[in-house]
Order: structure tokens, then C-alpha cells, then sequence
């Protein structure tokens, strides 16, 4: 099988998966008991304005009405309107993404970069104090919980020692780099706003780092114990036989080839990247999807919930679709 | 006739959760240029532990104790950062660059399995480019290929599958292309282990028959490892039969089989099957190889041997050479042993 | 005892999502490509071949472990087939197989004990007393005594022989009427291999056995089988008594197969001419004889038509175009 056709089956296999997520998450937002306009309210509102607000919703329609004009508009691109004031949620959620792909790259990128350099550490000095520290860290940080590691962090950098921001993604006192990509990192490099750039990263710095630490743990076992297992293939072995250098036979060799569980695991990782992202978000007031959910769950607005966990499952989607195709492009044994 | 290699005293031990098991146990071996040494014994005698001495390659947790490695370089090897100078040197006082230098350029080894032992994500020419410039930096990347297509051609593989991946090939023809990267660059000994065991007998008949073309065509010495004693009557000039680390005997391969004297080696070629003698009766050697990690003192296949006398209790025996040329550790050829 | 007519086994290619929507055609692999034996009562039958030549697939069709594509398997004047449900299970007791790799084929956690009890218990056979009873009563059959020392032990604490013999005491305890082995002795060391098969006949005898003795080592199939027929590419070229196989192979891979066997005897001359190449894939095998292109014997006729396997010599059977008139 070619590559091409790889990737196009890997497409078209894509689209019912997705498809099923959406309606799972359609299902699940009915079945859920009592009446989701009720509820919203919470307290008592007239007959009138109930039905106002239904008719308004599209919650009077049969239910298989209301699936159909679901899926429509997830395919126009219009994720449904927010109960609270009916904007459409997809500006909300245009407003917020940029943020939380901001903190997701940053912070999966120091996860895989320090994950992967102390993998290597740890498996090239197997069973040594190192690898027994290393491996430690590795369990420590994979089951602290977000919200207390953020926690502290804030006291000791925000409170004590005052050299880095609790929370939020700008200065308030000043206006952020115009909107290009959204990344505030990348639009002020792009029009040339050195100052912006560093205000970003001071804000960037803690929750990226915290959500990073968390995802930390799992690079570096993956890396390790990937490392290890090639070091001691046989094609390994052959290549020192070989006289190849050890640098050409770590890097070439174990850390190539463990690269590719190590991509699987990234994109068996989104999900929790997305879960850490809220926590993140949450704790560090950060305005991104996350931080958007927690408070449309804190209103009960179940338009904006079910918008919004549409979109992270659609991203979900995509991102472990991007996954698969580079592996096939990685891997010569996929592309046949 | 000179030594190629010449083993002393030799000692690796496995240090494991459960004891120490010594795999290679005070061997002594010497290798003549341009001879093929076969080393035989049964599954887990050490017969893999010695080869990857030699390379000094034996896998954590794996030691070499003690004992003296001795090659006969033939030219003086000069590398970045350091040169190993020609004439015999122990190969236990290298350094690991100097090894480096040695392994693949002097040295080479095939693995058993051709399946596993070929990166799967690297071209076969890259294979060849990686080990002809890992030893000669100067070398461009066209001039390594094209070498790599001329070896292959060699071997009986079309020059222009160069650019496939190992999973294209088939098992005989992968365990070509680790020979062909054994020999890629000339190297004095060729160390096999097992080259054969993995794969059907036809394939098996055609890579032994390349193997022996190459060793005349390049001057090599081979050190052939397997547990299939065939295999060796049709290639070897010596053969050492090892046992639970040790060597038992060492004899020129017609003595061997003509008249084997070690008692072990006399079972073990009773259970050997032959299919141009079908009505052969085969023997069997009761019981098992002691264990490792819990050695018996003595002789090691005491509890096995019909022949065992009170002595063979006491120290291990010595690897004696008898008037007839060949080496046998056993006290019934001791002089002055009172036999039962 | 058993008899095979026609039997067939495809196995549908893997291919990709979108090769499968737009071509019509699929792949298979041909393991085992209408072939026909019989295997009298009382007999050892050896099926040999290089790998891949459908060996293991043929074994374990016999037992029922993989369906037939097509095809009858006639066992004590059933056709099984198409047997189901309880019948089948009643069946399965009599019909074991052992399979190549002792190491794999037991549960690392599993006492041995409880690895051969096993099998009775699938099958209801007994009270939890008896079925020790049994079980120890198998150890001690198959070399493994006293019981009690080897009952309660893990895999990992016994050597490659005694793995096996786990192997057959579990595949004996149901006191089955045909057994299949699958290279029982290709991971055993030489020097315990002849024990083993010792250790089969005796089985054999005491408890009236036929067999199916897969292997691809020919070297000792001599010392084990009756018949043995060979196998490439998922047909039968030669099936014979295994004195006539050895002293009069008839067919070009026979004699080529075994002229490629090493020899434990430095005087003896190089083999003739060892046939060349690697056996082709399974899926689209060459036209006409299977053999052709690396047959040394090959003539127009062979790439043309495939060849039968015809009866040439008192039961001795070959498909090849240089007997078939
Ligand atoms: N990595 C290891 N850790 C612990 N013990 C080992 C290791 N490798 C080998 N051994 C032990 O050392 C002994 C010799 O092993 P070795 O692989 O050299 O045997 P071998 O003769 O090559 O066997 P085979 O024919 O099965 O390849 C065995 O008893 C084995 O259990
Ligand atoms: N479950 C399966 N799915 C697809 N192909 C299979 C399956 N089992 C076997 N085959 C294929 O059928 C062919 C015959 O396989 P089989 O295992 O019967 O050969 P064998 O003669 O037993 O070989 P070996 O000596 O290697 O055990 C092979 O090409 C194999 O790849
Ligand atoms: S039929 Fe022809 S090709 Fe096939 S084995 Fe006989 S002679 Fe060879
Ligand atoms: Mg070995
Ligand atoms: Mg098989």
C-alpha cells in the first residue's frame, strides 16, 4: 500500500469516528435528567419566557430534528448558541482556542524535549543513581494533581519571590500584539514587539511549565524504557559489532527508532494534554477553552458545554489522525 | 603457522538476581589464519558469550572476569583521536575507541537472526554507507553505495534493491546482507553465530556454500559458531565442543568425528542424525546441563557420565593435549589417574 | 483413521481500506492448496517441507482449530468439518495438537500442575481429587517423576526437554485417538531430541495413538514416522514410506531438500547440485509445477501445467511431469 492510499483510507476512516463522537456527545447531553432550560434558570421563570427560550434554542423541535440540525451546523461550521446571551458559541470558542493552543504547545513542548533528554539520561546510564533519580522524578511528577503543583508554584514564584505573574495571559496594563495567528508569542515576534514577546512568555512561563511537568513523567518513561529495549535489539548489537560510534548508535539508532512509540504516545496524549489543559487553565485563570467550559459548566449552559466538548473531540480527532500519518511516514514497514 | 587469535585464561560471568553464572569458564582457544575454528554445544553452554568477548560486546549484566584476548593485527590502525598500533595486541587493554576501530574493520560478527538484526528503518545502502565511513571518514556517500551494490552483487542480491528497506527482503537474503556488511570492509576474522539456525536447509546449503567462497576469496579466518555438528563436519577445520562454559575438546574435525575422546563429545555425536545413514540408532544423553548459577564441583558433566570416577568430583580437569594432537578435559586421558 | 480429500485453506490478504473498496479482487494466501492423504490407525505420518509451505496449517485444520475453506476430513467415518457445538467439543478430546514453541505454548504463570489439570477441567472430566490423580499419573508417563516434585513447579524451572514433556502430558491426558505434534523436538537440544521421540512412541503404543509429526527437519524424521509426505507451497510432492523416501526420493525437491541436509561426517562428498533461490510467496505461487523455476530438472512442460500427484510405486506418490506418464 502506497502512502497516499494509506493516508486517504486513514481520512475516510476518520470521518464515522467522528461522526459517532458527535452523536455520543449529542446523547449524552439528553439523556442527562431534567430539563436542561429548567435547569439553566434555576430558579422559576414564567411559562412565557420558558418557552421563548426554547423556541429561540431549537429545544421545542422533536429530537430528531434537533440531531439533524446539530450535525448541519457542526458542518457549516456553527457550533449552536449559548443559553446565556445566544451568541453563536463558535466566536467564543475562535476567541479562546488560540489560547490554550498557545499553552498546549508550549507545555507539550517542554514535555517532550525534557521527557526525551532525561529518557536518554536515564536509559543511557541504566540502573545508576541517575536512572534510579530520574525514574523517581518520573513517578513524582506523573501523580501530583495540576491545581496543587500550580499552586505551588504560584506561592513560591508569585507570592515570595514576586518575579512571575499568578495567572491570566497578558499585562492588563497594556494591549496585546495584534491578532495574526492568535499565539501572542508568535504575532509579537511577527510585527516585530520585542517587549510583548516578553510579557507573553512571563505569562506563559508558570502554566506551561506546571502542565509540562505533568506530562513530563510519561516521555520519560516511554523514552527510557524505548531506548532500552532498542539498545538491546539485535540491530543494536549488530551496529556496535560494526564499530559504529556510540553517539551514532544513540541517536541514529535507539532514539530513532523509539521515536516512534514515542509519537504514538503523543497522540494517545492529546486527550490528557486537553483534561491538564482545563486543570491549567483553571487554576492560572487562563482565558482559553478550558477556563470557558469550567464557567459554562458553573452556568449551566448546556449549548456552550456541548459546543465546546465537540470542539476538544474533534480536535482529538485530528490531532491523533496527524499522528497516524506521520507514523506511516516515519515507519517504512506501514508504507509497504 | 601464526595465531590469529589467540584466547587465554578466559572468564565472563552473568551477574543475575538470582547468583552468578559464570558463562565461559577458563577457555583457552587458538585460531590459525585462514583456518575456520567451529565452536559447538548445547543451548546456553556459552557459546554466544565467547563470540561477543571477542568483540568485547558481551550485554549487561554480563563481565569479562579475566583472561587475555590476543589478535594478530595486520596493519596498524590509525582514527581520529587515537591508533591501535599492528603486531599482537590483547584486545582486553583497548580502550573503547580503539575497539571501536578494531570491530567491523578487523573484526567482524553475524547475529543468528537475520530478521532482527538489520535497523528497520534504514535503507540496506545506508547500511553500508554508515559502516564503510564510521571507518574510512573520507569516503563519499556514492563510492560506500557503490561498494555496497558490488558486495551485493557478490552475494547474489540485484545491485538495485540497495535502496530497499530489510522488511523487503526475505530471511536468507537479509542474512546475505549481514554478511555482506561483515565483509564490507576486509575484515581478518569473521565471527558467525549461528548464521544458519534461523533459516530453511536449502538457504541454509547455498549461504554456508557463499560463506566458504568468501573466506578463500578474502583470506578470511572464521569462527563458526553453532550447536548443528553437521554443519560443521562440512566447514570447519577445528572444532572445540564446548559444555556448561567450558571447553571439553578440541580436535582437527576428522579426529573429531572419527574418534571423538571426550566422553561428552562421544554422546553427542551419537544423538547427531544423518540423513545418508536413516537406519542410524540414536542416542541420548540423560538428564540436563548442571545449572550455572549453581555449579557442581569438578567435572560438569560428572552427573551425566557413564565414565565418572571418584576424582572427577574434586577439580575441575584440565585441558590436556594427548599424543594424538588432540585437547581433552577429562581425567580418564589424565596419566597417572587410576581408572575405575 | 483420517482422511483428507481436497482440502483447502485460503487466507484473505490484509490489505488496505481503500484497495479493498476499489478492487473487486482480493489476495489470499494459499497455505494448503487441495491436497489429499490418508492417515492409517496406528500410523505416524510425517509432514515435511521448508517453512511456510503450509505445514502448522494443515495440523491444525486436522484438528478443527482452524475452519477449512473447503474440503472434507473424514475421522472415523465423519466428515469434521462441519461438526458443531457440543459434538464438537466431544470431538476436540479426541483430537490434540502440540505446537512449536514449548517456551510460548504454557502460561508463565501457570504451575505446570494446574496447566495439564486444565484440560480436564475445560472439559468437566472428574473431581478436583481425581483430576490431580490424573494429571500426576501423566507426569510420571511422560518421564516427569516423582509428580509431586515437578506438580507445583513453573515453566521457567524446567529445562527445554521437560517443557515439551509438559506439552505432551497436557496433550495425552484427554486420551485422544489422533494427535497432532508440530515440531515437537525443533527446540530441543540434539542430545536430548532422540529421548523425546523414544517418549512418543512409547506414548503411542501404551496408549494407541495416531499421529501427524510435523517437522522440517527430515534428518530426524526417519527416526520417528512411517510415512512422510513433503510439502511446498501448500501441495504435496512425494508422499511415501519414509525408507523409500529417504533411499529412493523420486521427486527433483525431495532429493534437492535432502541434498542439502548437512552431514555429520567431514568425508563425505559435497552434496550435488542444492536448488537455487528462496521459495516464492504463497500468494500468487509460480504456474504449473510450483517448483519450476527452481527446479535443475525443469522442461517446457512444467511452467505450463501443474502437475498431479500420481501413484508411481507401490505407495509411493509424486507430483512431478518427469513420472506422470
Ligand atoms: N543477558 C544475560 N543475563 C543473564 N544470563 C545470561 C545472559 N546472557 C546469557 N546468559 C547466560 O549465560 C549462559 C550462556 O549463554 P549463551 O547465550 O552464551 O549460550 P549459547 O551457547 O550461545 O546458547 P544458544 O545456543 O542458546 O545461543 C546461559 O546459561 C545463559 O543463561
Ligand atoms: N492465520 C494466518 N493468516 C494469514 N496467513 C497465514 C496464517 N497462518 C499461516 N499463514 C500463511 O500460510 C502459509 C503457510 O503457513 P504454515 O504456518 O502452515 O507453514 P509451516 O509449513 O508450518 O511453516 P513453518 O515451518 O515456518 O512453521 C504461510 O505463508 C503463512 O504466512
Ligand atoms: S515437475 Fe518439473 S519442475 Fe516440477 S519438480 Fe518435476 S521436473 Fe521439477
Ligand atoms: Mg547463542
Ligand atoms: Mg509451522
Amino acid at each position: 500500500m502506497s502512502l497516499k492510499s494509506y493516508v486517504t483510507s486513514r481520512v475516510l476512516l476518520t470521518i464515522p469516528m467522528v461522526f459517532l463522537l458527535l452523536t455520543l456527545v449529542f446523547v449524552i447531553i439528553r439523556v442527562m435528567p431534567g430539563d436542561p432550560a429548567l435547569l439553566h434558570f434555576e430558579r422559576h421563570v414564567s411559562p412565557e419566557v420558558l418557552a421563548e427560550f426554547r423556541r429561540r434554542l431549537g429545544l421545542d423541535l422533536p429530537i430528531w430534528q434537533q440531531y439533524i440540525n446539530y450535525i448541519a451546523g457542526l458542518f457549516r461550521g456553527d457550533f449552536g448558541i449559548s443559553m446565556q446571551d445566544y451568541s453563536p458559541i463558535i466566536q467564543h470558542l475562535h476567541a479562546r482556542f488560540p489560547a490554550t493552543l498557545e499553552l498546549s504547545i508550549y507545555s507539550g513542548l517542554f514535555a517532550v524535549v525534557f521527557g526525551v533528554i532525561l529518557g536518554v539520561i536515564s536509559a543511557r546510564k541504566y540502573d545508576t543513581t541517575t536512572d534510579h533519580s530520574i525514574r523517581l522524578l518520573a513517578i513524582v511528577t506523573y501523580a501530583i494533581p495540576v491545581f496543587f503543583l500550580g499552586m505551588i508554584f504560584q506561592i513560591i514564584f508569585s507570592v515570595w519571590l514576586r518575579i512571575l505573574p499568578s495567572g491570566l495571559r497578558f499585562d492588563p496594563h497594556y494591549t496585546p500584539p495584534p491578532t495574526i495567528t492568535g499565539l501572542y508569542t508568535i504575532d509579537s515576534l511577527l510585527t516585530g514587539n520585542i517587549w510583548a514577546f516578553g510579557i507573553s512568555i512571563r505569562y506563559l512561563l508558570l502554566p506551561s511549565v506546571t502542565l509540562g511537568i505533568i506530562l513530563l513523567g510519561i516521555f520519560i518513561r516511554l523514552t527510557r524504557t524505548n531506548m532500552l529495549e532498542t539498545q538491546q535489539s539485535d540491530f543494536v548489537m549488530s551496529a556496535k559489532a560494526r564499530g559504529l560510534s556510540s553517539f551514532s548508535i544513540t541517536y541514529r539508532y535507539s532514539l530513532k527508532n523509539a521515536f516512534l512509540p514515542i509519537l504514538t504516545m503523543i497522540g494517545i496524549q492529546v486527550a490528557i494534554l486537553l483534561a491538564g489543559a482545563v486543570l491549567t487553565e483553571t487554576t492560572f485563570s487562563w482565558p482559553g477553552l478550558g477556563t470557558y467550559l469550567v464557567d459554562r459548566i458553573y452556568h449551566r449552559d448546556y449549548t456552550a458545554i456541548q459546543g465546546t466538548v465537540v470542539f476538544f473531540a474533534i480536535m482529538v480527532a485530528v490531532v491523533t489522525l496527524a499522528v497516524d500519518i506521520l507514523y506511516a511516514y516515519f515507519d517504512p514497514r506501514i508504507r509497504l | 603457522m601464526t595465531n590469529l587469535l589467540q584466547i587465554e585464561n578466559l572468564s565472563v560471568e552473568y551477574k543475575t538476581r538470582r547468583g552468578i553464572a559464570r558463562a565461559v569458564d577458563n577457555v583457552f582457544l587458538n585460531l590459525e589464519e585462514n583456518k575456520t575454528l567451529g565452536l559447538a554445544g548445547e543451548s546456553g553452554c556459552g557459546k554466544s558469550t565467547l563470540g561477543l568477548s571477542i568483540m568485547r560486546l558481551v550485554p549487561h549484566p554480563g563481565r569479562i572476569n579475566e583472561g587475555k584476548i590476543l589478535f594478530n593485527l595486520d596493519e596498524s590502525l590509525i582514527f581520529e583521536g587515537g591508533s591501535v598500533e599492528k603486531g599482537q595486541i590483547d584486545l582486553m587493554q583497548l580502550d573503547d575507541n580503539q575497539m571501536r576501530a578494531i570491530r567491523g574493520r578487523k573484526l567482524a560478527y553475524i547475529f543468528q537472526d537475520p530478521m532482527t538484526s538489520l535497523n528497520p528503518l534504514i535503507r540496506i545502502g545506508d547500511h553500508f554507507t554508515e559502516i564503510i565511513q564510521a571507518h574510512e571518514e573520507d569516503v563519499k556517500k556514492d563510492e560506500a553505495i557503490n561498494r555496497g551494490e558490488e558486495i551485493l552483487e557478490t552475494l547474489g542480491i540485484l545491485p538495485e534493491r540497495i535502496t530497499d528497506y530489510p522488511h523487503q527482503f526475505s530471511g536468507g537474503m537479509r542474512q546475505r546482507v549481514m554478511i555482506g556488511l561483515g565483509i564490507a570492509l576486509r575484515p581478518r576474522l569473521l565471527i558467525a553465530d549461528e548464521p544458519t539456525t534461523a533459516l530453511d536447509v536449502i538457504v541454509e546449503a547455498q549461504i554456508l556454500d557463499e560463506l566458504a567462497t568468501l573466506k578463500k576469496q578474502f583470506n578470511l579466518s572464521m569462527l563458526l559458531i553453532t550447536h548443528n555438528l553437521g554443519v560443521l563436519a562440512q566447514t570447519a577445520d577445528d572444532i572445540a565442543i564446548m559444555y556448561t562454559g567450558r571447553v571439553m575438546e578440541i580436535a582437527k574435525t576428522e579426529s573429531l568425528f572419527e574418534d571423538p575422546k571426550h566422553p561428552y563429545t562421544q554422546c553427542l555425536l551419537k544423538a547427531v542424525p544423518d540423513v545418508r545413514k536413516p537406519d542410524k540408532t540414536l542416542a541420548w544423553i540423560a538428564g540436563a546441563p548442571p545449572d550455572l548459577i549453581d555449579p557442581i564441583p569438578g567435572c560438569m558433566f560428572r552427573p551425566r557420565c557413564e565414565f565418572a570416577m571418584e576424582i572427577c568430583a574434586t577439580q575441575p580437569p584440565p585441558l590436556e593435549k594427548l599424543d594424538t594432537g588432540q585437547r581433552v578435559a577429562c581425567y580418564l586421558y589424565t596419566k597417572g589417574v587410576s581408572k575405575k | 483413521m483420517i482422511e483428507v480429500k481436497n482440502l483447502v485453506k485460503y487466507f484473505p490478504v490484509q490489505k488496505g481500506f481503500m484497495d479493498a473498496l476499489f478492487t473487486r479482487e482480493k489476495d489470499f494466501v494459499k497455505a494448503v492448496d487441495d491436497v489429499s492423504f490418508k492417515i492409517e490407525k496406528g500410523e505416524i505420518f510425517g509432514l515435511a517441507g521448508e517453512s511456510g509451505s503450509g505445514k502448522t496449517t494443515v495440523g491444525r485444520l486436522c484438528v478443527r482449530l482452524t475452519p477449512a475453506t473447503s474440503g472434507e476430513i473424514i475421522f472415523e467415518g465423519q466428515d469434521i468439518t462441519k461438526i458443531k457445538g457440543k459434538q464438537l467439543r466431544l470431538l476436540k478430546r479426541r483430537l490434540q495438537i502440540t505446537f512449536q514453541d514449548p517456551t510460548s505454548s504454557l502460561n508463565p504463570r501457570m504451575t505446570i500442575g494446574n496447566a495439564i489439570a486444565d484440560a480436564l477441567r475445560l472439559q468437566n472430566i472428574g473431581t478436583r481429587t481425581e483430576q490431580r490423580k490424573q494429571t500426576e499419573d501423566a507426569l510420571e508417563r511422560v518421564g516427569l517423576s516423582p509428580a509431586s516434585a515437578f506438580y507445583d513447579r513453573y515453566p521457567h524451572q524446567l529445562s527445554g526437554g521437560q517443557r515439551q514433556r509438559v506439552i505432551f502430558a497436557r496433550a495425552f491426558i484427554l486420551r485422544p485417538a489422533f494427535v497432532v505434534t508440530d515440531e515437537p523436538v525443533a527446540m530441543v537440544d540434539v542430545s536430548i531430541r532422540a529421548q523425546i521421540l523414544n517418549l512418543m512412541r512409547d506414548l503411542q503404543k501404551e496408549l494407541d495413538l495416531t499421529y501427524l509429526y510435523i517437522t522440517h527437519d527430515l534428518a530426524t524424521a526417519r527416526h520417528i514416522c512411517d510415512r512422510i509426505g513433503i510439502m511446498y507451497l501448500g501441495k504435496f510432492f512425494e508422499i511415501a514410506d519414509s525408507r523409500a523416501i529417504y533411499e529412493n526420493a523420486l521427486h527433483p525437491y525431495t532429493v534437492g531438500l535432502m541434498s542439502a541436509i548437512p552431514v555429520p561426517d567431514p568425508k563425505a562428498e559435497k552434496s550435488e547440485a542444492i536448488p537455487t533461490g528462496e521459495i516464492p510467496s504463497p500468494i500468487n505461487p509460480p504456474p504449473g509445477c510450483r517448483f519450476h523455476p527452481r527446479c535443475p530438472r525443469a522442461f517446457e512442460r512444467c511452467p505450463k501445467e501443474e502437475p498431479e500427484l500420481l501413484l508411481v510405486e507401490k505407495n509411493h506418490w509424486v507430483a512431478c511431469h518427469l513420472y506422470s506418464d
